[in-house]
């Protein structure tokens, strides 16, 4: 057998595109906006929300036939807690400084509704394999747009990227000016909603029926 | 017993297992890690104390030039007197242990520091920001009222906004500048990008970052004028 059926890749690749968890599904919208406003942050959180969200669904994926239906989601919130909570103790011996990065998101992971959704509609129902391929592709597709988000957010807003300058000098001289509401919350979704609409401008599938 | 998975006693059960299980593992982890998370918490500190000295380690040099450059720690009263028996710069001493705030201290650290042939006083300040603590050090020259340095960190500002109070381009700004004015002090306003202030020195808060940037100016008032008279002492001394 193949190790990626058709059905496992497009559990890991439909997020990607045209399943993507934040454009399409508008799901996580909170959190993409949060933490956009630098590039580094933005990459963290998509790193983290990507381990998590692949383990939790493993996890519960093992679960799935012994969970009680009345109290799954009770379950599920305690798993990505526990996941979360391990992850950050983990850090804080190990790798201090980036635990002092990440304990602002720590929070905003456990309330993703990504996870929640992912967890719910696929771990529950499907093997371990499929599930954790699926929480990586979920990860994925929800990180891509935080960095492209965060990316035009730290470029236009503070002329910096990852910290460093790039826009130069020169440009200042010249009467260039940052934009300060690249850095506030709803210029995020306005980038958001410039990403959804060229996404189905080029995927015309998407597109709702009007009228 | 029938294995019903629908059943109260399953359900109950489940739970209960569960909840253990997770207090458990989370107990055990936290307990093993222990050690390493205070010991990384302690140089943490002792890096933040350096920054406010304008000196930057990496946590594996942190240890060394802590006890190169600081020499000597204890608490003081809020009238500026030195409490006895409370000097030591080791993390078990009073004045490494002591948090700002806390109601059993005996007294508010002071740290000398020793910087190119020159002593330096460093102070914690703490605070509130937007969505939770403030906190930081301030390096101030012996006349008590010049800052040779300032550090600035917080829990959870937002990222890009008031969490840019701990970049270097925001914590430069404080040096050189005077908690005294005639005699009396004023401490270091955070005004409006492009605003002033005419009865104290100032700097330039956040841009988007309003209320984080009022809560460091509160801080520099408050906290910081918890050494008032600590400050004057120093301030007469060495005039």
């Amino acid at each position: 057998m193949a190790l990626l059926s058709s059905k496992t890749k497009a559990a890991l690749l439909g997020p990607l595109n045209k399943n993507n968890p934040v454009i399409v599904q508008v799901l996580g919208i909170c959190s993409a906006l949060a933490v956009t406003s630098k590039l580094e942050p933005a990459i963290v959180m998509a790193i983290s929300v990507t381990l998590v969200v692949a383990f939790a669904n493993v996890i519960i994926s093992l679960l799935r036939n012994t969970i009680p239906n009345r109290i799954r989601i009770i379950v599920q919130l305690v798993v990505v807690a526990t996941l979360v909570t391990i992850v950050s103790e983990v850090l804080k011996a190990f790798a201090y400084d980036v635990n002092k990065q990440l304990s602002v998101f720590v929070g905003l992971i456990v309330t993703n509704c990504i996870l929640m959704g992912r967890l719910e509609a696929f771990a529950l129902g499907n093997g371990p394999w499929p599930s954790f391929l699926d929480g990586i592709g979920n990860g994925l597709g929800y990180g891509w747009i935080l960095i492209v988000v965060g990316f035009f957010r730290e470029l236009l807003g503070s002329g910096t990227l990852m910290g460093h300058q790039v826009i130069p000098q020169a440009f200042y001289d010249a009467g260039y000016q940052d934009n300060g509401l690249m850095m506030l919350a709803p210029m995020a979704i306005l980038l958001v909603a410039c990403i959804i609409w060229v996404h189905r401008t080029v995927n015309k599938e998407l597109q709702e029926e009007t009228n | 017993m029938a294995m019903n998975r629908e059943s109260n006693t399953y359900t109950i059960l489940y739970a209960v297992v569960m909840v253990v299980v997770v207090a458990l593992g989370l107990a055990l982890t936290h307990q093993l890690l222990k050690d390493r998370q205070v010991e990384n918490e302690n140089i943490d500190k002792m890096q933040q104390i350096l920054r406010s000295l304008n000196v930057n380690v990496t946590a594996n040099e942190a240890l060394d030039r802590y006890g190169q450059l600081i020499q000597n720690a204890y608490l003081i009263d809020e009238q500026g007197v030195k409490v006895a028996e409370t000097e030591g710069t080791a993390p078990q001493d009073p004045a490494f242990s002591t948090e700002l705030g806390d109601p059993a201290a005996k007294g508010m650290p002071v740290y000398e520091a020793l910087v190119d042939g020159s002593l330096k006083y460093v102070i914690p300040m703490s605070g509130a920001g937007l969505w939770g603590g403030i906190w930081g050090y301030m390096a101030i020259e012996a006349d008590g009222s010049t800052i040779y340095g300032a550090e600035f960190d917080h829990s959870g500002e937002t990222p890009g906004l008031g969490a840019e109070i701990a970049d270097v381009a925001f914590k430069r700004q404080f040096q050189g500048k005077h908690l005294f004015r005639d005699g009396e002090f004023r401490s270091v306003a955070v005004v409006k990008p492009g605003r002033t202030d005419a009865h104290r020195d100032y700097v330039d808060g956040i841009s988007g970052g309003t209320i984080t940037s009022q809560g460091v100016d509160r801080m520099l008032r408050e906290s910081v004028g918890e050494y008032r008279d600590f400050l004057m002492k120093l301030n007469t001394a060495n005039q």
